[in-house]
């Protein structure tokens, strides 16, 4: 079980990323984080990875405890060692390395080759679109087979809580549909997830819970279905009801700003 | 035909020098982005340090070498750890004014202990030399040679199949991604640090070794080496060996020819030349025949 608790980020000291936000996943269970641009769902991924220090970020406040371990001082390295495992925004596969070396960086934490052989071979029957393309170089990958290997890549350490960052951002409805299915197989074979995601129909219908985060603050949690129910909700995220045109366009602002920033 | 084989031979044997130190610099600018301006000095100490091992305690050369390269390995790792580090976020000017100041130690320290005048390395290689046909190859040039692509071999393998080679090429790709998978950049930059020492030694060893002599003229080499990391691009460690041929080459051919094709340029004008080159190369390809076109800052 992951327990966050009160985590506040200030950025280069002045700038503020989280204002105390709590978390929990239950282990086994799938957790859904969703919230619009800039709410802090990066923020609180880097701040329960260890990423903040390449941001000029740090955790003022608060704690992180991980199966009775506690991360927040801890570094990247120790914390995927730990048993966590993430898929960043925006992939960040390493583009100018075959996926077959993408996923060995995925293993860089594990020693036993024995381990490495059987995590390998696994990703590759989730994946086995990559099957053919392992000595490609994965910059020249589809979006979709580029978010394969991302997520390939984390689950190279066999981690027992996998956390992703958007994992539908930028990919065609039938892929989302794809890596929904591939989500939910990764979990049911026993890693708890979870899945930040501006696609808040998707997140919640594969989640257990679901987290609401707005300026840096959880302002709603609840088990996924009733989420999903909820009016407020339903107009703010899901685009339905008369406010639907409006976070649609939040939503088109949204993209364009992402393209900008890549 | 033979002159100009003659030529090629010294040429080549000259631009795996040159590729040797231009490699040290590439590999540190890949992991940290700064231009180590202490590589001559690290070539200059290098070789003193086997000049040391083996002509003042008497080792036998094969293992002065060796030893050489390891300690000066372990001078790169010291400079890392203990000041390097300290600078990470620094602005990138301030961190290569940082290795001017190394260099600056490094002079003084090999003048205080070894005094300025030239030395002898004490390598067995001597003068003496092979003949293939009516081409004459010295000894240490074949060595040289040899050696060199021994540790390219070495540097493939170790970049391909080794974990740490693995971590540093991602890190030089996207190091947060890299962090993100549990890789550790401080065992990256040591790596760096210390593989830019271990080749620097080498290098020192093939340019001080048989008619040439031991002094801190030496460090000087690093500076030539200059257009061949422009010219293969500063992040390429393939570029690095390419251009380090092509300058080797160039400067050879240069020195052989340039009497009978253009006397009035004068003698002395095969240094100028790997500039010339370089600044041609540059006008077509701007970031150098192996360059990465836009290089990403984290
Ligand atoms: N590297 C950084 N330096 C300074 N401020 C940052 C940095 N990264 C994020 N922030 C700030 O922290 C706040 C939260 O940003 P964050 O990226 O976590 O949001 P997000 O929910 O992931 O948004 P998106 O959906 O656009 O990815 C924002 O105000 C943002 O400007
Ligand atoms: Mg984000």
């Amino acid at each position: 079980m992951l327990t966050a608790q009160g985590l506040e980020v200030v950025y280069r000291d002045v700038l503020i990323g989280l204002r105390g936000v709590s978390l929990q996943v239950r282990t086994g269970t799938i957790v859904a984080v969703l919230g619009s641009n800039g709410a802090g769902k990066t923020t609180m991924l880097r701040a329960l990875t260890g990423l903040l220090d390449v941001h000029k970020g740090k955790v003022t406040k608060g704690s992180v405890d991980f199966e009775g371990t506690r991360l927040d001082r801890m570094d990247a390295s120790a914390i995927v060692r730990a048993g966590i495992g993430q898929v960043m925004e925006g992939r960040r596969i390493f583009p100018a390395l075959t996926v077959d070396e993408n996923l060995r960086t995925g293993a860089y934490t594990v020693r036993s080759k024995a381990k490495i052989r059987e995590n390998y071979d696994r990703v590759l029957e989730l994946f086995p679109k990559l099957v053919d393309r392992r000595t490609s170089t994965a910059g020249y990958l589809s979006g979709g087979e580029q978010q394969m290997v991302a997520i390939g890549r984390a689950l190279m350490s066999s981690p027992r809580l996998l956390l992703l960052d958007e994992p539908s951002l930028g990919l065609a409805p039938l892929i989302v549909e794809q890596i929904t299915g591939i989500i939910r197989e990764v979990n049911a074979q026993g890693t708890s997830v979870v899945l930040v995601e501006q696609n808040a129909t998707m997140a919640l219908s594969l989640a257990d819970h679901g987290y609401i985060l707005e300026n840096g603050r959880v302002v709603k949690d609840g088990p996924a279905a009733d989420l999903l129910a909820d009016k407020d909700i339903q107009e703010f995220y899901l685009g339905v009801g008369d406010a639907g045109r409006k976070s649609f366009r939040d939503v088109k602002t949204y993209r364009r700003r992402k393209r900008w920033s890549s | 035909m033979t002159e100009f084989l003659q030529l090629m031979v010294s040429g080549v044997s000259l631009g795996f020098t040159y590729a040797l130190v231009a490699l040290g610099f590439v590999i540190i600018y890949k992991a940290t982005e700064v231009i180590n301006f202490s590589q001559g000095g690290l070539v200059m100490i290098g070789a003193y340090l086997v000049y040391n091992f083996t002509s003042t305690w008497g080792l036998p050369f094969a293992l002065s070498v060796v030893l050489g390269m390891l300690a000066t390995a372990g001078i790169g790792l010291i400079f890392e750890r203990i000041i390097l580090r300290r600078m990470v976020g620094a602005p990138v000017f301030a961190q290569v004014m940082i290795t001017i100041g190394l260099l600056f130690i490094l002079q003084n320290l090999v003048t205080a202990i070894w005094g300025p005048d030239p030395l002898n390395l004490g390598d067995p290689w001597g003068v003496s030399t092979v003949t293939f046909g009516e081409v004459v190859i010295q000894v240490r040039q074949l060595w040289g040679m040899g050696l060199t692509l021994f540790v390219l071999l070495l540097f493939f393998l170790f970049f391909r199949f080794t974990p740490l080679g693995l971590a540093m090429r991602a890190t030089a790709i996207d190091q947060e991604a890299a962090l993100a998978q549990g890789m550790s950049s401080k065992r990256v930059y040591m790596a760096a640090w210390g593989i830019a020492g271990a080749t620097a030694a080498l290098a020192g060893v093939s340019i001080a070794s048989g008619a040439a002599s031991l002094s801190p003229e030496v460090q000087f080499y690093a500076l030539l080496a200059f257009p061949a990391i422009i010219l293969g691009g500063i992040d390429s460690p393939l570029g690095a060996v390419i251009g380090g041929l092509v300058i080797g080459i160039t400067q050879s051919l240069t020195a052989g020819y340039i009497g009978d094709i253009a006397p009035w340029l004068g003698a002395g004008f095969e240094s100028v030349m790997p500039f010339v080159v370089m600044v041609l190369v540059l006008l077509v390809r701007p970031y150098g025949l192996f360059g990465t076109p836009e290089i990403k800052r984290v």
